[in-house]
């Protein structure tokens, strides 16, 4: 399977394989106008398969979001076709408006308009709590 | 300008300042009777109380101050649709200072990020109840003389019970606390309070035999089982009488047990028990309003 190079853009390779749908989505990768490549299930040498994403164009990617669903990922920045930087995803410390609390119980269950707001509480279990009632987030 | 929303909030020397000056009203009531001259406390009440509500009120009339605010949600315009945020720029308009309680945990948090005055949580749902944690430690301080080196048992609902996780939350900063937690299966402390606990490499026991911690215990903090938590009346029925705490079971008790309880009662501990000296459930009640005098004046930065 062949898929041109890209000129100007990111390519986010190593995602965990079948995580790559979930990014494409969470980061509104369908509303781009440029190229975007999905390819799952990629032999890997680390990782046995993998996902990598390609994208097109200079956009301003949410590392936030990216270093949520997958802090294995990397990012590939490329200019005139060559990699110029690449970036180790973290977790984020604040998440804002990429998950939903899910306890009936908390404020934003009836004020939707209140940002979703989760904080990392333990790095190491990659715990993200509600910054309102504190409930664990279902990372799955 | 601060808030107070989790216990947490306040470091163990703010606490202890807390204490002191509450001990300090407690001693000279008169000195503190117009500290809050011309300033208003607004009650904004979005769940129905008794004490919490009427204590603040107190507290404040004490100061000196006024009060302001409604005791139920249909009597607010939260009935008509109005958001926390814009309830909360509101009433930073008529008065100096807030405390809120409200069904929805979060709630006061969600308030203080939208007023321009201190809001105090008065109890969020089932999360946070600060100020009933304040009480219970100056209830503790003043029964023991002391916040560390203590068993402290729990009992009954510490699931939703909030005044529970706030308590605990606040006694894992101190030190050689030993937490006994007594409850049902279906009513065990949650995960995130007892992360908590292993976090601080806390020693805790959980058991669902009050009979066989007793003798253990320097501190026995009985809890009610709350009907409005539970989306199911079966449930809260099959729950409800789990523990009840009468005379007989006391006898294996130290001789210097305090049993504390963050009332309202309901049959959880036997009224037979209310003149034992160690019962200090209605002394707590006492306490609670002090040291809301002594919470109201260090937001409010009156010296």
């Amino acid at each position: 399977m062949k898929i041109d190079s890209i000129k100007n853009g990111f390519v986010i390779d190593h995602i965990t394989a079948g995580n790559a749908m979930k990014i494409y989505n969470l980061l509104g990768l369908g509303n781009l106008d440029c190229r975007v490549a999905l390819i799952t299930n990629v032999p890997s040498n680390k990782m046995g398969k993998k996902d990598i994403i390609k994208i097109d164009d200079d956009i301003v990617i949410d590392t936030d979001i990216l270093g949520f669903v997958d802090p294995n990922a990397t990012v590939n920045i490329i200019k005139d076709e060559v990699i110029v930087d690449k970036k180790k995803l973290e977790l984020p410390e604040k998440l804002t408006n990429v998950i939903k609390c899910k306890n009936p119980r908390c404020i934003t269950s009836v004020e939707q308009e209140l940002p979703q707001i989760f904080n990392l509480t333990d790095k190491e279990k990659q715990v993200y709590r509600c910054l309102y009632c504190e409930t664990k987030a279902n990372n799955a | 300008m601060r808030s107070l929303i989790d216990i947490l909030d306040l470091n163990t020397d703010e606490i202890s300042q807390l204490i002191d000056k509450a001990n300090d009203i407690i001693a000279n009531p008169a000195k503190y009777s117009e500290k809050c001259r011309g300033k208003k406390l607004a009650t904004l009440f979005f769940e129905p109380s008794t004490r919490t509500r009427l204590s603040f009120e107190a507290a404040m009339y004490e100061l000196g101050g006024n009060v302001l605010g409604f005791s139920a949600a249909q009597n607010s315009s939260a009935a008509k649709g109005e958001s926390v945020a814009d309830t909360a720029k509101t009433t930073s308009c008529y008065a100096d200072i807030i405390a809120m309680r409200h069904p929805k945990e979060g709630a006061p948090l969600v308030a203080a990020m939208n007023a321009t005055v201190p809001v105090i949580n008065a109890g969020d749902g089932g999360h946070n109840h600060p100020t009933q944690t304040l009480t219970d430690l100056l209830t503790i301080y003043r029964e023991k003389g002391r916040l560390d080196n203590l068993t402290v048992g729990f009992c009954g609902d510490l699931k939703f019970g909030r005044t529970v996780h706030s308590l605990i939350s606040a006694l894992s900063r101190y030190e050689n606390i030993k937490f006994v937690l007594i409850s049902p299966e279906e009513l065990k402390l949650p995960s995130y309070v007892k992360e908590v606990l292993k976090k601080n490499n806390l020693e805790y026991v959980q058991t669902t035999d009050l009979d066989s911690v007793m003798p253990e215990l320097d501190i026995l903090y009985m809890t009610r089982v709350q009907r409005e938590r539970f989306f199911n009346e079966e449930d809260y029925l099959r729950l409800k009488d789990s523990y009840i705490l009468y005379p007989e079971r006391l006898v294996n008790a130290k001789a210097d047990i305090s049993i504390l309880h963050p009332l309202p009662r309901v049959n959880e501990i036997s009224v037979a028990i209310d003149d034992d000296p160690r019962a200090c459930y209605f002394k707590q009640v006492l306490n609670g309003k002090f040291i809301r005098m002594a919470l109201i004046l260090k937001l409010l930065e009156v010296e």
